[in-house]
């Protein structure tokens, strides 16, 4: 109850701020331009080919998977989780005001649970664009439901990984800036971590590849729900606010 | 008084950063209705003890217990009987002094159908109603700092703790501020730091003070009671040598040129011993008062070593 007193408190704090509604209509923008642009693709490129070859594919590949695969939402989401990393409790370690939250009578798991519900909240709300978005193709054709609220699920799952990272990421430093970057810094390199393994190692690596976070997010867009995948995402999240409340501790305990 | 009245005790508080000791064997009590400052020069160990008082700094030895219950055994029920502003008041610069006064009554677990009643309170107490509705960035420091202390009394906890009230404060806020811990102690227990002398002397029953991270003194404000001074002042001075040999005489100090301060033994006889003397010898005595020693006067004796540092 504490938890969601805090987060409500925390997502009302956030929401007075113009930084946020800034972030929201500008990846409303960029939603929506990417949207428009893969639909126009496919009705002036790809449904002529299509329907020439007789595939089975459809607007489900060619305008679903490219939308929830695309860079522009991986970029959104980061920059959202950066914003968040720079007030979540860098912000009040710099203002003093965690003195207040440290001397009160509530747990660090019950500061820490509060300040991820709002953190995901806040992303999830950055989110809703690209969440809602290619529901509109109902009107005009058949959709893959299930395939499509996979995707969502995917989106939602990769939000609730990076509400997680930008916390504990906060929780480093006192200084916003820090904090910031941290998050961009290991989101990209859990993003990645195949990728440059592979770079270096000049073939695939199992370890590598089980460990990046796009390896379970992809299957999730291409409407493959595997329960490994969603184990991987709720562990990372358990692992991050661990940490987290783990850091708040040791502010207690500095040596 | 007994230690069942004590709100706070603390006990053989140490405190360890790697291999620097910044806090060792402080013992403070403290009952309801009393105020006791804690003294000491930048960097003494007066943040920290407070901190570790505060819970938010894990102490490395000792004990505390606040209104009977121990931080440490107990540290979310004991946190309830406390109120504490740090030495940076931990406001939130976004809110308003009421919604900030909500929120930290709601982290202090008032009851929901008595957080409007605390909340009217404690603004009512730190005469802040006519800015209730105003954004804490928008107010004066001195504002703000009624505003952190509005946040420790919200609760009404036992124990009120105060890091440094009122550095920074022009004048009137000083006085403001103190008014305000005077009136605190009708109802609380009261600890505040400070490095500002006179402001511990008006307002404190008792003071505490650190040197190096070890408490050197614990006594009241105005004395030290067993040490009693005299002052004599003769119009035909001998050397100081000749008033160190009188019977009764601990130690003799020349203030200046025929003024003298006089240690004596605690008895009446040494007293008179002193006088009948100066008068046999001729010393023509002109002046003879018994001086105390200013809390000023025992705080720079006892941190001497710094200041000659």
């Amino acid at each position: 109850m504490m938890a969601l007193r805090l987060a409500w408190r925390e997502l009302r704090l956030i929401g007075r701020g113009p930084a946020f509604w800034l972030l929201l209509g500008l990846i409303q923008v960029f939603a929506a331009w990417w949207y428009l642009l893969l639909i126009e693709q496919y009705r002036s490129h790809y449904e002529p080919l299509v329907v020439r070859v007789n595939s089975p594919m459809g607007v489900n590949d060619l305008v679903v998977l490219p939308f929830y695969g695309s860079v522009l939402l991986l970029g959104a989401l980061l920059l959202g989780a950066a914003m968040l990393a720079m007030r979540l409790l860098a912000d009040e370690r710099r203002s003093g005001s965690l003195q207040l939250l440290l001397s009160s009578p509530i747990s660090m798991t019950q500061l820490t649970v509060g300040k991820y519900l709002a953190a995901l909240g806040c992303l999830a709300l950055l989110a809703l664009p690209w969440l809602l978005l290619p529901w509109t193709l109902a009107f005009g054709t058949e959709l893959d439901t299930a395939r499509l609220l996979s995707a969502n699920l995917g989106v939602l799952l990769l939000v609730s990984v990076l509400a997680a990272i930008a916390l504990f990421a906060s929780s480093l430093t006192a200084q916003p800036a820090t904090a910031a970057a941290l998050t961009v810094a290991i989101a990209v390199a859990l993003m990645g971590l195949n990728a440059g393994v592979e770079a270096v190692a000049g073939g695939e690596d199992a370890v590598a590849d089980y460990l990046a976070l796009l390896s379970h997010y992809e299957p999730l867009v291409q409407g493959l729900i595997r329960s490994s995948d969603i184990i991987y995402f709720a562990l990372l999240v358990l692992a991050f606010v661990a940490f987290t409340i783990r850091q708040l501790d040791s502010l207690r305990l500095q040596r | 008084m007994t230690s069942s009245e004590a709100l706070l005790h603390v006990d053989g508080l140490g405190r360890h950063f790697g291999s620097r000791l910044a806090v060792a064997d402080v013992n403070l009590h403290v009952a309801r209705g009393e105020v006791l400052g804690l003294l000491g020069l930048n960097g003494a160990g007066k943040t920290t003890t407070l901190r570790m008082i505060c819970g938010t700094l894990a102490p490395t030895r000792g004990s505390i217990h606040i209104a009977g219950l121990d931080l440490i055994e107990q540290p979310a029920l004991a946190r309830r009987s406390l109120g504490y502003l740090p030495e940076i008041p931990p406001l939130t610069q976004d809110t308003s002094v009421g919604e900030f006064l909500a929120f930290a009554a709601m982290l202090r677990r008032v009851p929901a159908v008595r957080k409007r009643e605390a909340v009217a309170r404690a603004l009512d107490r730190c005469g802040l109603e006519d800015v209730a509705g105003r954004l804490i960035r928008h107010l004066s420091k001195g504002y703000q700092q009624r505003v952190g202390i509005a946040q420790a009394i919200v609760h009404d906890p036992a124990l009120v703790v105060l890091d440094e009230p009122t550095v920074g404060l022009d004048p009137r806020q000083v006085v403001e501020i103190r008014r305000l811990i005077n009136d605190l102690r009708q109802e609380h227990a009261v600890i505040f730091s400070s490095h500002i002398l006179p402001e511990v002397q008006a307002l404190c029953d008792n003071v505490v003070i650190l040197h190096d991270g070890r408490q050197v003194y614990s006594g009241t404000p105005t004395d030290d009671d067993s040490q009693w001074r005299y002052q004599l002042r003769l119009q035909t001075p001998p050397a100081p040598d000749a008033l160190q040999v009188l019977a009764g005489v601990r130690s003799v100090k020349q203030l200046e040129s025929g003024l003298f301060e006089l240690l004596l033994a605690d008895d009446s006889e040494a007293l008179d011993g002193v006088l009948a003397a100066a008068v046999s010898a001729g010393w023509q005595p002109r002046e003879f008062g018994r001086c105390r020693r200013t809390l000023e006067q025992v705080f720079l004796s006892l941190t001497a070593g710094e200041a000659a540092a």
